[in-house]
């Protein structure tokens, strides 16, 4: 991964509370484990930034690299990586991501 | 193409000898559930945890994670 693409990502992910790195965009992804994270992070209502790496090769593999876990989605909290699509819903099903995103509600 | 339960219950157990490990695969499309169950994921985070999973299933596996769906916990988380 060139310098250039890891440090887009790592101003992306220091200056967005809540990031989501997901393949295609809320409104219309393109992959259903990228829809369901959207879905969850919708449900709390909450101001939060996706990226859509299908437009960007580099930032599609960077990202995989820059977290060092091998899928698509990933969400990032406070700059940090919190998980794919399996613990993100984990974490809703269990009261632990509305923990996490409470201080970031409207 | 998912792979067979057998093959991914051996390469896990490779790696992490004492996972008790479930895998239910969709015929219909090529999606499989995974529940591993590990005294070594104590201490560990979830995104460790699966890190660990992840590595065990190796390189000729990375296509199939895209259609994995995973759930650690230890022991005890189980009971």
């Amino acid at each position: 991964m060139s310098d250039s693409v890891s440090q887009q990502i790592e101003q992306v992910v220091k200056n967005n509370d809540v990031v989501l790195f997901m393949k295609g965009t809320p409104d219309f992804p393109q992959c259903g484990f990228s829809q369901r994270v959207a879905a969850i992070l919708n449900s709390y209502e909450i101001p939060f930034s996706a990226v859509n790496v299908l437009l960007s090769n580099d930032v599609r593999e960077g990202i995989k690299a820059y977290s060092d876990w091998p899928t698509i989605p990933q969400l990032y909290v406070n700059a940090e990586f919190v998980g794919g699509c399996d613990i993100v819903s984990e974490m809703h099903d269990g009261g632990e991501l509305e923990e996490l995103l409470a201080p970031y509600k409207k | 193409m998912a792979p067979k339960p057998e093959e991914v219950v051996d390469m896990i157990r490779q790696s992490i000898p004492d996972a008790v490990v479930e895998v239910n695969v969709y015929s219909g499309d090529d999606h499989f559930e995974l529940r591993v169950i590990s005294s070594s994921f104590s201490g560990k985070t979830r995104i460790q945890q699966h890190k660990m999973v992840y590595a065990a299933l190796g390189e000729q596996m990375k296509q199939a994670i895209h259609a994995l769906a995973l759930k650690t916990s230890t022991p005890k988380e189980n009971t």
